[in-house]
């Protein structure tokens, strides 16, 4: 299922009068399970990549398939459905629902998944403890520090079960303990779940524990090689 | 636990004053609403039974023909036994049989054109609430005693009192030349200039004599003991007088088409004071929606991005409108509810109007009609508006792409 193709990608922004071209003529296959790193620097098309991978932008140009699903030419709703149901997503800045708790955050997304109600509670208890947040369940946001709220997103992304995690500077926003624990989180359930992850990042530190890390410059990729991740005895 | 109503329930909190203000705008205005329908509602049902009580009754018996062609030889046979006979109509309250004419009165010094009615002096009070205002002297006693009761203005215009004679003269229902000499026993003050500058009434008895009537009247008055009978009273008179088709029977919105106008180009122009109002809170509603789903368009665009569609979220902001609405209508309907009902009996001087009061034969006191219509018609209408102006904020989530409403600020 989270076997990922794109060919020839192409997105353009217009700022201004200028032409700004994100993505120029990306071609590139992750297989089931790997983890994946792209880096590059700002602007070098890591999160337009990212975001066309997951449905939330469209391409000018190209196609690309996760599994047998082809989403350039998916309805809107068919994206919803597609990001929904398979893809899970950790932002930077956490983005979780502040009026909500820990299990509510991540028992909403079930919910509109239509999972019953006992199930859910259930499944969010189990992840969030999972994820090292066990007996913080019915803290809001504001409540937890960084990492603990950075977790918390995780455990909302994986609830559902996706093939792939699509994560977009998921460490930019914490202290090096925390973000080494959560990739450590990332490579176990890597490891144990199969998950496929996709993360985009310019920190080094996050690059190591990729078995794969795409370069990207300008819009395309520069790089592409595969590694024996360091952070981890994996 | 629905984690979609804890959301929006939190949702609405998160900004309390903003919140408050808006529960507090269609508290306000239900409370408002509630207390100005039912005064309203009260209002009618006064002006309706006040007017209905002076004069005219809530039904009358006629010749067909006779309500709008008013001419003497359009009348019921044997009035009164008829009178008598519809006594036993089921629902049929006070009944009283009516002769009228118009005729030229004069006293020592002057003349003055008057509507004479001829009335049983026996059954009369129980229709009309005339008989009750005389200032000077009685009302009339004997069917056929040769006795005039007039109205005030009349008496002042004639220059004459009780004890003084009254000389008039008119046309018989056969085209005779009708002439009598009346004693006046009574000055009436109804309070209604018209009715005091022309009205005078003599037994009815006497009235058939002076004016060749034989047997005949104009009118078989009906009063009943609650307006929502008329209808049902009326069918059951229909049926009673089903073999005579010269009669007909006119309940008091075919005899009173003003009173129906009056009220309906009222509640024309409350309606629009309403309607007003609920507009106000409708915007006030909109402002709130819309600010709040413009503060979360990251969070919106969060939700998208997870995979919730437009209309998840579109139906996210309807439910928090729905509490919002939900708390202004319960709050609204309570305050406007306990208001209204205290008034309604208590009741309240509303000052400057006793003018119009009593040309509609109203008491001193308002007392607000408390009724289902009058508690829930306006706060529904208030949530409707309410749940409408939320469309709006709804529709535009639609056209929110996730990417650029996570870049929101």
């Amino acid at each position: 299922m989270s076997d990922i193709s794109c060919r020839d990608l192409c997105k353009t922004f217009h700022q201004g009068g200028d032409t700004i071209t994100a993505l120029d003529r990306v071609c590139l296959e992750i297989e089931e399970g790997e983890f994946v790193c792209l880096s590059g620097p700002s602007g070098s098309g890591k999160t337009t990549l990212l975001n066309a991978l997951g449905g939330l932008d469209t391409p000018d140009s190209g196609e690309i398939a996760i599994g047998e699903h082809r989403l350039d030419g998916m309805s809107r709703a068919e994206l919803a459905d597609m990001r929904l149901r398979h893809i899970g997503f950790v932002f930077q800045s956490y983005n979780l629902i502040t009026v909500l708790t820990a299990r509510e955050n991540v028992e909403f997304i079930m919910q509109v998944q239509g999972v019953p109600a006992r199930e859910r509670t259930r499944l969010a208890s189990g992840v969030l403890a999972e994820v090292g947040l066990a007996g913080l369940e019915n803290r809001r946001p504001a409540e937890l520090s960084g990492g603990q709220q950075q977790r918390v997103a995780v455990a909302r992304a994986i609830a559902t079960r996706p093939a792939l995690v699509l994560a977009d500077e998921p460490t930019a926003n914490l202290d090096s303990r925390s973000a080494a624990q959560l990739m450590d989180l990332f490579v176990s359930l890597n490891r144990e779940r199969g998950v496929t992850f996709v993360i985009s990042t310019h920190d080094a530190r996050v690059m190591r524990y990729a078995r794969r890390l795409i370069g990207m410059r300008d819009g395309r990729i520069v790089s592409d090689e595969r590694q024996q991740p360091i952070a981890m005895d994996i | 636990m629905n984690v979609s109503w804890v959301l929006a329930w939190r949702n609405i909190w998160r900004h309390r004053r903003r919140t408050w203000l808006t529960v507090g705008a269609m508290v306000f205005c239900n409370v408002l609403l509630v207390f100005l329908v039912s005064l309203q509602l009260g209002s009618y049902q006064m002006m309706i039974d006040g007017s209905l009580a002076a004069y005219t009754g809530h039904i009358q018996v006629q010749r067909r023909g006779y309500h709008d062609d008013q001419h003497i030889y359009q009348s019921v046979p044997a009035v009164m036994e008829l009178a008598s006979s519809l006594r036993s109509v089921p629902g049929v309250g006070e009944v009283a049989a009516r002769a009228e004419a118009f005729a030229l009165a004069s006293s020592a010094q002057r003349s003055f054109g008057i509507l004479l009615t001829g009335v049983q002096p026996g059954y009369e009070p129980a229709v009309s609430t005339f008989p009750g205002k005389v200032r000077e002297g009685r009302y009339l006693q004997a069917d056929d005693a040769r006795e005039i009761v007039i109205g005030a203005l009349l008496a002042q215009n004639l220059k004459a009192g009780v004890g003084d004679e009254l000389t008039f003269i008119g046309s018989g229902r056969d085209g005779s030349f009708a002439a009598a000499v009346a004693t006046v026993v009574g000055i009436l003050d109804t309070g209604l200039e018209e009715v005091d500058r022309s009205m005078a009434q003599i037994p009815l008895g006497w009235f058939q004599q002076v004016f060749a009537m034989g047997d005949a009247g104009h009118s078989v008055v009906i009063r009943v003991p609650s307006l929502e009978q008329v209808g049902d009273t009326a069918a059951g008179l229909r049926a009673a007088l089903a073999g005579r088709n010269e009669l007909v029977v006119l309940d008091w919105e075919r005899l009173m088409p003003g009173l129906r106008q009056a009220i309906t180009s009222d509640m024309a122009s409350a309606w629009f004071t309403y309607g007003v109002l609920v507009l106000l809170v409708a915007f006030s509603v909109l402002n709130t929606q819309l600010m709040s789903v413009l503060e979360r368009t990251r969070e919106f665009g969060v939700m998208l991005a997870l995979g919730m569609r437009p209309a998840q979220l579109a139906r996210l902001v309807g439910m928090e409108t729905l509490m919002l609405a939900a708390l202004g209508l319960g709050l609204g309907v309570a305050g406007g509810g306990l208001l209204a009902a205290y008034l309604s009996y208590a009741g309240f001087v509303y000052p400057g109007v006793e003018e119009m009061m009593a040309r509609f034969m109203l008491g001193g006191r308002i007392y607000p009609q408390l009724s289902p219509v009058s508690l829930l018609a306006g706060p529904l209408t208030v949530f409707l508006g309410a749940l409408l102006a939320a469309l709006y904020p709804a529709l535009r989530l639609f056209r929110l792409q996730p990417v650029a409403a996570m870049r929101a600020l």
